[in-house]
């Protein structure tokens, strides 16, 4: 008897404990490899927008010695350049088929100068007459070499003072290169954080471009006051960022990216983690997008990793979509030119499609190059199904085919209905063909309220066009009833107290 | 019978009566608030459907207006606490201030004070109907007037519960003003000594429930 009472009341606590412990602790457990943010920043599951399509290392390629601690992949006018930093050489290869890659050079030494071989290279850019740039950080120096590898010219240290000033503990290193149609040379340099270096095509330093403002409120400065001096270098800071990596894109727009995000890039809107420079090095990038351009909104600790999404390289396909490489979870997020997130897909791990410590980033078309710098190995990926019918959609929409890119994105949808941007899409697509009543729908389910203002604006004033009349009429009799009914009031009220009726 | 039936259309005549005096008190405050129980024009069936319309209007509010303007995640969202936002500070408020007055001349009583704090929010509900219809018909360009009508609003209801609490205490401007002020702050005393209370009431149900448990695994 006692027993028994003694197990009904543990079932009841247990049951009462059962209640407590909130379900779905364990929440998606196995996620998919591609993944994406919708509006309200929950993490959503999406097809692969890309594919590996190979892993390819030295032996692959057939190069006696490994790629040792490679830093820059990059792509001009049909040849990948790997510089292999550690080896002191640059590796030409050349694609032969949709994923084999075969070498065309390796170059260890130029001719026409003293100092004949590379020091650490970290970055190539090839300008539009053929010649080749190499940031050579450990000569300090960037050459100007033609097709043939020999020595044209160098740009050195920027003649200035500021940079002098501390001139004992700067080391002036260029790390990230970029070249314009007019040969001029934009550096990022270690430990520069007044921007980018700019030299004029004839080697003379033109200054800094596009320095990160410095952000600091009146609170920092207040509490500057009283804290101490650890306390000022732990608090947020007082130093523009410094960039890690550029890339210009086709109409000669300059991207940036800091590794570095600040406090304020988290958790402002206006994140400035990325940045399109124009030519006066001012900030044009879109950030129309749900949420703010800094990569991964939730920074768990999975894997050993923490803290936010580090970009350290980033590059602009042809449709203006620009992908961020995160060096710190090996992610690659995919930004279209409104800054709606695309894609975001990757990981760390030894899997295909999965990276130790990429570095470097570039594309091939829509293909992309990823390069990972203690595996020593560069992971090509390509488009797939789903990926092709985004960038058909985005292309189409640009040309002004609306009606296909409506098919498009219907199609993206049907793989995805978790998609955004699809909706969006479609929105887009019809407001362009004046399907005003249904562009509202698709931007409502998605709560586009900027493009839903667009399509409502037309479809009221269509509204209005129709129904003038009956607006007119109503109106008409909103007013005219009222008067009419107190006019009669009037009468009546005047012929009742009027002299001749009373008797 | 027959009086039976007349006593309950008197009560709808004084109620229906009433209601046109809250109106009239939105526009008269300082007339209208001083007759709200000096001469017992507001009756507390009004106060609690002024307080009904207010809430529902709050909840209606959140699935009829335009998404470009109040847009929640209705997986995440509890009505109760939308229902909370609005009943729970009212009651701090009521008490709060009936506390404090009472050991100052007011002569309002508890039921009082609710009634012409309720009659006070009246403005809130009309304009958010009238907002929640014309916000259908707005792009995100014609926002502005969308939220300054509704900011200017509270604005009025806050000034129109001021002037209710001076005239049902007979308290003059200044000393309304300053009450008013400690009302404030008897809220937040009340938030304190509730998070207190709750706090403590969790922490003795821990207990309680590990001691079972310790004695469940003892037994």
């Amino acid at each position: 008897m006692k027993k028994k009472f003694t197990k009904v009341i543990a079932l009841i606590l247990c049951t009462m404990l059962l209640a407590a412990v909130p379900f779905g602790v364990s929440a998606h457990a196995d996620s998919s490899y591609t993944y994406n943010y919708d509006y309200w920043g929950e993490f959503t599951d999406s097809p692969d927008a890309y594919a590996v399509g190979a892993v390819i290392t030295a032996a692959d390629l057939g190069i006696e010695t490994n790629f040792s601690k490679p830093q820059s992949i990059a792509e001009f006018y049909g040849v990948v350049y790997v510089c292999d930093t550690g080896n002191n050489r640059i590796v030409l290869l050349e694609r032969v088929s949709e994923t084999k890659f075969k070498v065309i050079k390796e170059v260890t030494e130029i001719t026409g100068t003293e100092i004949n071989t590379f020091n650490g290279p970290t970055d190539v850019a090839v300008s539009e007459d053929g010649n080749i740039f190499v940031a050579d950080k450990g000569n300090k120096r960037i050459l100007k070499l033609d097709s043939n590898w020999n020595y044209l010219m160098q740009f050195d240290k920027p003649d200035d003072a500021s940079l002098a000033d501390n001139s004992e503990n700067f080391d002036f290193a260029p790390s990230k290169i970029v070249v314009d149609t007019a040969e001029r040379v934009y550096c990022v340099g270690d430990n520069v954080n007044k921007g980018l270096i700019k030299y004029e095509n004839d080697g003379t330093f033109s200054g800094f471009v596009g320095a990160t403002p410095v952000t600091y409120n009146f609170w920092d400065w207040f509490w500057k006051h009283f804290a101490s001096q650890e306390q000022i270098e732990k608090m947020a800071n007082f130093v523009p960022t410094q960039y890690d990596n550029l890339y210009m894109d086709s109409e000669g727009f300059i991207y940036v990216c800091t590794s570095k995000p600040t406090e304020e890039d988290i958790k402002s809107e206006a994140s400035t983690v990325v940045r399109k420079l124009n030519l006066l090095g001012n900030d044009i990038l879109v950030r129309n997008g749900s949420y703010a351009i800094y990569g991964d909104l939730y920074m768990g600790t999975g894997g050993k990793k923490t803290g936010p999404s580090r970009f350290c390289d980033i590059t602009t396909l042809y449709n203006d979509i620009y992908i961020c490489l995160d060096r710190n979870r090996g992610r690659l997020f995919g930004y279209d030119d409104q800054g709606h997130l695309v894609f975001a897909f990757g990981g760390t791990g030894n899997m295909d499609g999965y990276f130790n410590s990429a570095v470097s980033i570039d594309h091939i078309g829509k293909d992309l190059l990823v390069l990972d710098e203690n595996d020593g190995a560069i992971t090509l990926f390509v488009t797939t199904e789903y990926g092709n019918l985004i960038y058909d959609a985005v292309d189409q929409f640009d040309l002004g085919e609306y009606d296909k890119a409506e098919a498009s994105w219907r199609k993206v949808m049907e793989l995805n209905g978790n998609y955004d941007l699809a909706y969006i899409g479609i929105g887009r697509s019809l407001l362009r063909q004046k399907k005003y009543e249904e562009a509202m729908e698709y931007f409502k389910l998605k709560h586009d309220a900027e493009n839903y203002s667009k399509a409502f604006k037309q479809y009221r004033k269509q509204w209005v066009e129709d129904h003038i009349v009956v607006i007119v009429v109503v109106i008409l009799i909103l007013f005219l009833v009222p008067m009419g009914i107190g006019r009669l009031k009037r009468v009546k009220h005047e012929i009742d107290t009027a002299d001749i009726f009373q008797l | 019978m027959a009086s039976k039936r007349s006593l309950r259309r008197k009560k709808l005549n004084k109620y229906k009566d009433s209601l046109k005096f809250a109106f009239y008190c939105c526009t008269h405050p300082i007339d209208g608030y001083w007759d709200l129980t000096h001469e017992k024009r507001g009756t507390m069936a009004v106060a609690n459907t002024i307080l009904f319309a207010t809430v529902l209007m709050r909840i209606l509010s959140l699935k009829y207006t335009s998404f470009i303007f109040i847009d929640i995640n209705w997986e995440e969202t509890n009505i109760l606490l939308y229902i909370g936002t609005i009943v729970f500070p009212l009651a701090l408020w009521v008490v709060g201030n009936w506390a404090l007055t009472t050991l100052a001349d007011g002569k309002g009583k508890l039921g009082q004070v609710y009634m012409a704090t309720c009659y006070g929010m009246l403005p809130y509900p009309i304009v958010q109907l009238f907002l929640m219809i014309f916000s259908n018909g707005v792009t995100v360009d014609e926002a502005g007037f969308y939220t300054t009508v509704g900011t200017i609003t509270l604005v009025y209801c806050a000034i129109l519960i001021i002037v209710a609490m001076g005239q049902i205490h007979e308290y003059r401007a200044g000393k309304n003003l300053l009450f008013t002020l400690f009302s404030i702050f008897a809220v937040l005393v009340e938030v304190f000594i509730l998070l207190l209370f709750f706090s403590m009431i969790s922490q003795g149900i821990a207990y309680i429930v590990s001691l079972v448990k310790e004695m469940l695994f003892r037994i």
